[in-house]
């Protein structure tokens, strides 16, 4: 399989996560977010970047996790305008990881319930193993 | 497909619309002067360049089609065929064929599915001189593959040294022998010519024919557009904080800086705008071929004029006010416009005039469509509405002529003496005025019997920045578009105490004698409310679709332009919401969708002209297409006033206490030789309501009769029987359809049907014959 190897990654409870490094435009911290009433529950609101209206998801809520704590969003990963309106709020952002494409194995058992049908699969790191999302999947798990 | 060809086709289709709307002018216009050189040279370029272009991408059908009109323009260039009434149609036919197969590529990618032999086979049968039949589509369409051509383009690459003529020709021939890919797709794939050769070639050849009519003008990407309204935007807000830091701080050097930063940002937004406006004309080409169609349907002779054709609106106004105004403009050719005798009766010219003008006015744009025909005659109209019962005689002595022209406007409501297919089905004007309201515009008659009629339409210069209203509820800001705000109510103490009634569920409110529903925003959010100040009940009367209703918010801010963001997905699908802007402190704001919630409220209902809990005036425009409907009206027991069709009741009765005998649990009377059972109908729509006994009063009866079975409704008075337009929708099992305020008092309208349901027979009961005699008949 030849996956395309950087991947921008970030902390999601117990999960190292990753998506497509060429699908995020920036990472962004504390912003203040309005909430939408009546939006889908993933929603979390709307946020302003310099201009651009984005919609912040609760990725921990599509994966199936505790909802992210109240608040302004500690850490959101913002898509690129061409893949959706779209920002992720995460738990902590982590490197840019260089994968090697060998140590691509299906979604691990240890990820269970909803947000199994996000994931990709992962690859093995140094240390733990890198989630990677299907963006397509989690986009649309976020409109639900 | 891959992204080369798909980024032609786009490049193509957008091309060829703007040629084809200039064609339906060009031939209208050669129709009335067949001898324009200048005029046929331009049609037949756009023709060509359509044909070379297909083929090129392998349209095949689109290419025979405009082959055939093609080869029948070329023989009018020459002059060897004179362009007759008949080959006009033909040819705006071939328009129409075209049109709808770029269409079918648009959205499938293919410009199959219909077939064309019939009009190729007129458009050659004219190109030989004879009369072709009336073009009808669905004959059969031969499929065998033409003889290629080296099309223009390819032509040109070749001049350029980029293809050899031989590959083509190879190219060509491998498409014929069945391979399915295109020639440019081929030659791509044979390695011989490279995707932005081609693409720039597709550029050059579409050029060439549109030249003379764009110099002076360019096409932008509305992606870019949109890009430098963020940009400006983002200025107006750095203005707005420099505007509030200012307020607070007392800096020497600040007030010129943001004098300076204030003007710099009016004008760039006013620039930035200007990137979006779009010459009235684009909507305009249209019109002639439409009003040629028209007239044509329906024997009138029509000349159009157009004035103002440089008036500049904003691409989204231009889409948005395209159906309405086409609409206006068959209406007066159909309506307006009489009959070649007719005018010469009344010493008119043969051709009628319709006149387009449209012209800028402080901030807005005036459109206006004017007819010269016969003008709306208001005593039809007050006959027809008399006729239908939309008023009483008493409030038809009161109306001025402006009044009743408003009745047009009205749902189902047409004067027009015969139904034609253009129109007069009293379907259309309605949707005009709420097409146009919905955008913020605005549309008024005047009329003058026998000189014409005009249509005054008022709409905004622009769509991306309007208005608004900024209000809280449950600690956020929202905006409300000024063009649906009414008014503003504020009430305070005992009266908003009081104010709000409650019919069943919803709440409403009595303005001006009035009911209003209202919509409590808080509650629509299910957001608490915040820093509502107590005692004091504030809401927003908004109107949409001719409809008003209150949204109760917790505060009123207020009123500033703001810049419309859409929504992106998935945010786009709550209909609560129309979009979202960015506040002055940088905090994003939900823009409300007023009619969205008014339809979610049931407020407005999509197709119908119902109203839960709204009375309509005879003056207003949201009146009733419907007749009027005999309603009883009586009190369910005190307090409680409730109503229904007068049909739906059979007889009116009252017993006295002594002839009601208790059977069972059932209370009976005897009654024309049957036994009648009495329900309290109070009791059917509550079925909690204590149990009443009237002592020594008359029981107060409506007799009702259902497949043949009576059953009588105990009510406690019989009030009155009044006439009432607006009947709610038909009712859910609880049996209350809606309500109305009759004689000042808020009134359920019962739907007997569904409680009657309710009252099943019981094996003891027996079917009461009506005897002629007895009882009130209502």
């Amino acid at each position: 399989m030849s996956a395309p190897a950087s991947y921008c990654t970030f902390m999601l409870g117990p999960h190292r996560c990753g998506i497509e490094v060429d699908t995020v435009r920036e990472v962004v911290r504390d912003q203040s977010i309005t909430p939408v009433p009546l939006a889908p529950a993933a929603v979390r609101g709307l946020v302003n970047l310099r201009g651009r209206i984005v919609t912040a998801i609760d990725l921990r809520r599509c994966l199936g996790l505790e909802p992210a704590a109240p608040g302004p969003a500690g850490t959101l990963v913002v898509l690129r305008a061409s893949v959706g309106d779209m920002s992720f709020i995460v738990d902590g952002i982590h490197d840019v990881c260089d994968v090697d494409p060998d140590t691509f194995e299906s979604t691990p058992p240890t990820v269970q319930g909803t947000g199994r049908e996000l994931i990709r699969g992962a690859y093995q790191l140094n240390d733990q193993l890198l989630v990677v999302l299907d963006l397509a999947r989690t986009m649309e798990a976020a409109a639900a | 497909m891959n992204e080369m060809d798909d980024s032609i086709v786009k490049e193509f289709l957008v091309e060829s619309y703007e040629n084809l709307d200039r064609l339906d002018r060009d031939l209208v216009d050669l129709e009335r002067d067949p001898g324009s050189r200048e005029t046929l040279s331009s049609v037949f370029r756009t023709i060509h360049t359509i044909k070379g272009t297909c083929g090129f991408l392998g349209f095949t059908r689109l290419e025979k089609v405009t082959h055939a009109g093609e080869s029948l323009l070329s023989r009018l260039r020459d002059g060897q065929l004179k362009l007759t009434p008949d080959i006009a149609t033909v040819l705006l036919a071939m328009v129409d064929a075209v049109r709808q197969m770029l269409t079918s590529i648009e959205h499938s990618r293919t410009d199959e599915g219909r077939d064309y032999g019939g009009l190729i086979e007129a458009l050659q049968r004219s190109e030989s001189g004879e009369v072709p039949e009336p073009v009808a589509g669905g004959r059969h369409y031969e499929v065998g593959a033409a003889a290629p051509r080296t099309q223009g383009m390819f032509e040109d690459l070749i001049r350029s040294g980029r293809l050899d003529r031989e590959q083509v020709e190879l190219a060509a021939r491998l498409q014929q022998a069945g391979d399915p890919r295109r020639i440019g797709e081929i030659l791509v794939d044979m390695g011989v010519l490279h995707p932005d050769d081609v693409l720039q070639a597709l550029r050059t050849q579409s050029q060439k024919s549109a030249a003379s009519a764009v110099q002076s003008s360019i096409r932008v990407d509305l992606d870019l557009l949109e890009k430098l309204m963020n940009h400006v935007g983002e200025l107006v807000l750095a203005r707005n904080q420099i505007l509030q830091l200012i307020a607070s701080q007392d800096h020497a050097a600040m007030p010129a800086a943001s004098q300076r930063l204030s003007a710099i940002t009016s004008e760039l937004q006013e620039s930035v705008m200007k990137t979006r406006m779009q010459p009235i004309r684009t909507l305009w080409n249209r019109l002639p071929r439409v009003v040629r169609d028209a007239a044509a349907a329906c024997g009138r002779e029509v000349r159009l004029e157009m004035d103002g054709a440089d008036t500049e609106l904003d691409r989204g106004v231009i889409e948005a006010i395209k159906d309405p105004l086409t609409h206006l403009v068959r209406n007066a050719v159909d309506h307006g416009i009489e009959d070649a005798a007719t005018r010469a009766a009344q010493g008119k010219p043969a051709a009628g005039r319709l006149t387009l003008r449209a012209y800028h006015e402080g901030g807005q744009v005036n459109l206006e469509v004017a007819d010269d025909g016969g003008g709306i005659a208001v005593g039809r109209i007050r006959n027809r509405a008399l006729e239908r019962r939309l008023v009483t005689a008493e409030q038809a002595s009161r109306m001025q002529d402006r009044d009743w022209m408003n009745f047009i406007f009205l749902p189902g409501f047409s004067t027009a003496e015969t139904v034609t297919n253009i129109s007069g089905r009293g379907v259309g004007m309605d949707v005009v005025k709420s097409n146009l309201e919905r955008i913020g515009g605005s549309i008024e008659v005047e009329s003058r019997p026998g000189h014409g009629t005009t249509m005054k339409i008022k709409i905004p210069l622009t769509l991306a920045i309007i208005p608004a209203l900024c209000v809280r509820a449950g600690g956020e800001e929202y905006a409300i578009p000024q063009a649906n705000l009414v008014e503003l109510v504020r009430l305070q103490g005992e009266v908003a105490r009081r104010g709000i009634e409650r019919v069943h569920d919803a709440a409403v409110f009595r303005l001006r004698g009035r009911l209003l529903p209202l919509v409590v925003l808080s509650d629509w959010l299910g957001v608490g409310r915040v820093d509502a100040t107590p005692d004091v009940l504030q809401f927003a009367v908004l109107q949409t679709d001719g409809r008003h209703f209150g949204l109760v918010v917790d505060q009123v801010g207020d009123s500033r332009e703001i810049i419309v963001k859409p929504l992106g997905r998935p945010l786009s699908q709550v209909p609560t919401y129309a979009g979202a802007t960015i506040l002055g402190d940088g905090r994003v704001a939900l823009i409300l969708d007023v009619h969205g919630i008014a339809r979610q409220a049931g407020i407005v209902v999509e197709a119908g002209h119902t109203i839960v809990g709204g009375s309509a005036e005879p003056d207003d425009t949201a009146a009733p297409a419907a007749a009027l409907t005999p309603l009883l009206v009586f009190d369910l027991r005190e307090g409680w006033r409730a109503a229904a069709p007068l049909r739906s009741i059979t007889r009116l009765e009252e017993f006295a206490p002594s002839v009601i005998e208790q059977v069972a649990e059932r209370q009976v009377v005897q009654y024309h030789e049957a036994i009648l059972t009495l329900v309290r109908l109070e009791h059917l729509l509550d079925p909690g309501a204590p149990a009443r006994h009237d002592g020594d009063r008359p029981a107060t009866v409506l007799v009702c009769e259902r497949g043949g079975r009576a059953v009588g409704l105990v009510v406690h008075a019989i009030v009155d029987i009044e006439e009432h337009a607006a009947l709610p929708g038909p009712a859910d099992h609880s049996g209350i359809a809606g309500s109305l305020v009759i004689g000042g008092r808020v009134t359920d309208v019962l739907d007997l049907e569904p409680l009657l349901e309710h009252t099943a027979a019981g094996p003891r009961e027996i079917a009461a014959p009506f005897a002629a005699s007895g009882g009130v008949r209502p």
